[in-house]
C-alpha cells in the first residue's frame, strides 16, 4: 500500500490548511513529559516572568511539530517530510486561563522539485503575529 | 562561556544509546496531535512499508536534546541551561525513527560566533543507529550569554 498526495495534482500556489490548534498549559506539560524537556519556562509563570514574559511559553519544538503535522496530514504520508526548517522568532505565551493560545498554521507550495517532491513555505501565527521565521519543508509526494 | 570552549569542527563523540520504544513514540505523537495510525499501530506502519511504528518528524530532537543539553551545560561549554535560547532548528531525515531503533548522537560544532553581545552556537546532531546506519541530521542554533556577561577573548 502506498500513501500520499499525487505530485501531479499539486501546483505552485497550492494552499495547505489552515490548521488551527489550541494550545493550553496542559498541552505544554504533556509535551514536556513526552519530549523530556523540563525547562520551567514552559510550565512555570514565575520562571517566565523572571525572564520577562507574561506567562509560560510554548516549546518552540511543539510549534514546529504542529507545523510539521499540517504538512504530513496534507500529504497523507506520516513519513513524507524530507527536510523541515524553522527559526523561532517570537515567543508563544500560553496563559493558564483555561483558554491558552491559538496557533493558525498555513502552508503554500512554492516550488515543484525533482523526484516528485515539493517545497512548502509555512506560516504559523499566534494572535495574527508570525511566530516562526523562514519556516519551510520539503515534502515527498507520490 | 568557558575560555577553551570547543570551536567549529569540534566533534563530541557518540552518546550512550537511546532505545526507542513503541510507547514513547505513541506518547510523543499524542502530545503533538499526530494522529496517523503509523505512530501507534505496527500493522498500519507495516502497510506503509515500515518495519515498526514510526515517529513524527520532530521526534529525533528528543534524542538530540538529551545530548546537546548535557554537552552545553557541561565543563567544555559551561553554558547554564537558563541562559540558552533555542533559536533555529532544521531536521533532515534519511528515514523515519522507528520503534526498536537503538540511537546514538554525534554532535558536530558547525560554528561559534558573537552576535549582538551573545554567543551563537550552531551544531549538527547526527543521529545514527548503534550499527552505524545514518537516520537523521538535526541542525540547531542556540544563543547564550548576554551583554552583561564578561567575555573571554572573542
Amino acid at each position: 500500500m502506498t500513501a500520499g498526495r499525487d505530485y501531479d495534482s499539486v501546483a505552485v500556489g497550492t494552499v495547505l490548511g489552515p490548521l488551527t490548534v489550541p494550545v493550553t498549559r496542559t498541552d505544554l506539560v504533556r509535551y514536556a513529559g513526552a519530549a523530556g524537556d523540563f525547562n520551567p519556562l514552559h510550565f512555570s509563570d514565575r520562571s517566565a516572568q523572571q525572564a520577562g514574559f507574561p506567562s509560560a511559553l510554548a516549546h518552540g519544538m511543539l510549534t514546529m511539530a504542529l507545523a510539521a503535522r499540517l504538512v504530513t496530514g496534507w500529504s497523507g504520508d506520516p513519513a513524507a517530510l524530507c527536510d523541515v526548517a524553522v527559526r523561532f522568532t517570537r515567543p508563544v505565551p500560553v496563559p493558564d486561563d483555561g483558554v491558552g493560545a491559538r496557533l493558525d498554521i498555513r502552508g503554500t507550495v512554492t516550488a515543484k522539485l525533482d523526484g516528485r517532491r515539493v517545497r512548502v513555505a509555512l506560516d504559523v501565527r499566534c494572535d495574527d503575529v508570525k511566530v516562526l521565521g523562514s519556516a519551510q519543508a520539503v515534502v515527498q509526494l507520490t | 562561556m568557558a575560555a577553551d570552549r570547543p570551536a567549529a569542527g569540534h566533534i563530541h563523540p557518540p552518546t550512550e544509546i537511546y532505545e526507542v520504544s513503541r510507547a514513547k513514540i505513541r506518547e510523543f505523537a499524542e502530545a503533538v496531535g499526530a494522529d496517523s495510525p503509523a505512530h501507534s499501530d505496527p500493522a498500519a506502519a507495516r502497510d506503509l512499508g515500515h518495519a515498526d511504528v514510526i515517529a513524527p518528524a520532530t521526534f529525533p530532537f528528543l534524542v538530540v536534546h538529551r545530548a546537546s543539553s548535557r554537552v552545553l551545560s557541561g565543563p567544555e561549554w559551561g553554558l547554564a541551561d537558563a541562559s540558552l535560547v533555542h533559536t533555529a532548528q532544521r531536521i533532515v531525515p534519511t528515514r523515519p525513527v522507528r520503534a526498536g531503533d537503538r540511537l546514538a548522537v554525534t554532535l558536530h560544532v558547525e560554528s561559534v560566533r558573537r552576535l549582538a553581545g551573545r554567543d551563537v552556537v550552531r551544531m549538527r546532531g547526527e543521529v545514527h543507529t548503534d550499527g552505524g546506519e545514518h537516520v537523521v541530521d538535526t541542525f540547531m542554533t542556540f544563543t547564550a550569554g548576554g551583554p552583561d556577561e564578561k567575555e573571554t577573548g572573542r
